[in-house]
């Protein structure tokens, strides 16, 4: 009788600690992932004066969107928290993409090497930061499942483990539907 | 399959080859002894020999195969590889893993292979060609698939596949040759040594495209569909990989710089002997990837997922 009371005993105290490593170890690959998205957005914070600095002399008469691209990134660079640097990221990337557009319309830039350098090595930091995200979102997602399922909520609510935010995608511009200018002056 | 389970199943499956190569050798050695020593002196040569080019394949494995398709580091001032560098590091970012190391092979036929022994030891080499003809998108699907196939332990399985087949089919040019030598210059007193050689030449010779085969159709073919699916799954984008995969189909002339021992390695078939037409054959059964068609439509079904 006794040994089976012992066995239940060991067996809860192995379930214990083998949930709180679990979370324990999601949490932390949790951070990790979060670093990542940093690492990349500090690379595209340096990388943003330098293509406005190149580009700043053919594209005089589009000062407002240089200066937008800047106003972004100093804001972005400036917030703290997972929501609302997500958003101000977001209000960034809509500003560079506007910027892109715009190059297409100077052949002098578009066959500058060094802008297409540039160009590319942005393009490739907005892909970093968009896999970052995804990869940040899919472990948080995974941590948070476990946290909140049963059992281990139980645990977790013991130890204190709180659930992460993810980094949402939602741009202003996607939400909203489409305006389409049916006046036809 | 999960991840795991495709990583455990590597790791047996890379034991048991290297399990088998040992055997073949010291079975080698063996009929030496059986012929002129009695003693177990040529087997236990055999299985030094063995180990050591178990070793060196799983060392130095990754750099043959790079030298001996004449792959280059890429040159990171070229926009057009710059590029592939970028779309590599995005592709690392989005799996988890380490940044492998970047190769370039001046190939005008678009294709590309990942070796190497672990994810932190890894590189991915890709030809000009696939630069010239794929869009980033579709570029981006390639190192995905390269990508899954560091994560899930593939490229360990196939490098130690490639050296050890390429290590039998060098046992049995030795053997053919001096087999032919011996027999020419004196035919009585090389009897038994003769007929050692030929014993040699006829397992190694016969063994060595028979080995490959069987390795390449049961390693490569179910490990190309699973990397496309991960791959997919990283880039979330099916689509571009299958547009990829037209791509480098429709471009069916062969890779020159693949060959018989590296063949499996490749993201299509290096021979470039057309699959999309020979779907459904038997020549399909024992191809070393799967048909272009079969994948592409694979991949098309997945996109409603994401």
């Amino acid at each position: 009788m006794g040994w089976i009371f012992l066995a239940i005993v060991v067996g809860i105290g192995l379930w214990l600690i083998g949930s709180y490593n679990r979370l324990v170890a999601l949490k932390n690959e949790t951070i990790n992932g979060w670093k990542q998205i940093d690492v990349q957005l500090k690379r595209r914070y340096d990388l943003i004066p330098n293509l406005v600095e190149t580009v700043k002399g053919v594209m005089k008469f589009e000062q407002d969107t240089l200066t937008k691209v800047i106003e972004a990134r100093n804001k972005a660079i400036s917030v703290q928290g997972v929501a609302d640097k997500a958003m101000q990221e977001n209000i960034l990337s809509g500003a560079l993409r506007q910027l892109f557009a715009l190059v297409e319309n100077y052949p002098q830039l578009k066959s500058n090497e060094n802008v297409s350098k540039l160009q590319e090595e942005l393009v490739s930091t907005e892909n970093r930061v968009g896999f970052a995200r995804q990869f940040y979102n899919d472990i948080a997602t995974k941590f948070n499942i476990v946290l909140q399922s049963f059992p281990t909520n139980v645990i977790a609510g013991m130890f204190n483990f709180k659930g992460v935010e993810l980094f949402e995608v939602a741009d202003e511009a996607q939400k909203q539907a489409p305006k389409v200018d049916l006046n036809l002056k | 399959m999960n991840i795991y389970e495709q990583i455990a199943k590597n790791r047996r499956f890379t034991w048991l080859v290297v399990a088998l190569f040992v055997s073949l050798f010291a079975f080698i050695g063996y009929l030496f002894d059986m012929y002129y020593t009695g003693i177990p002196f040529f087997s236990l040569i055999a299985l030094g020999a063995a180990g050591f080019s178990g070793f060196m394949s799983f060392q130095y494995g990754d750099r043959m195969i790079l030298a001996s398709s004449r792959a280059v580091p890429l040159d990171p001032e070229d926009l057009q590889q710059r590029q592939w560098q970028n779309v590599i590091e995005e592709m690392s970012i989005a799996s988890g893993l380490p940044v492998p190391k970047t190769y370039i092979i001046d190939d005008q036929d678009p294709n590309a292979f990942a070796t190497g022994r672990d994810p932190a030891n890894s590189s991915i080499a890709v030809t000009k060609g696939l630069l010239d003809k794929l869009n980033r998108e579709e570029q981006q699907a390639v190192a995905a698939h390269e990508m899954s196939h560091i994560r899930n332990y593939d490229i360990r399985l196939m490098l130690i596949i490639s050296v050890l087949v390429g290590a039998i089919a060098l046992i049995a040019d030795w053997s053919s040759r001096s087999l032919f030598r011996s027999r020419r210059r004196d035919s009585r007193s090389g009897g038994s040594a003769a007929f050692i050689l030929l014993a040699i030449w006829l397992v190694t010779a016969v063994l060595a495209p028979v080995i490959s085969h069987i390795l390449a159709m049961f390693v490569s073919r179910r490990r190309e569909y699973l990397a496309d699916a991960s791959g997919a799954e990283i880039t979330r984008n099916p689509l571009a990989l299958a547009s990829a995969l037209e791509k480098i189909d429709m471009a069916a002339t062969p890779t020159s710089s693949g060959n018989q021992g590296n063949a499996h390695l490749w993201i299509s078939d290096p021979k470039g002997s057309s699959m999309g037409l020979r779907q459904g054959r038997i020549a399909d059964l024992f191809a070393t990837h799967p048909p272009i068609a079969g994948r592409i439509a694979a991949l098309k079904e997945m996109a409603y997922r994401y």
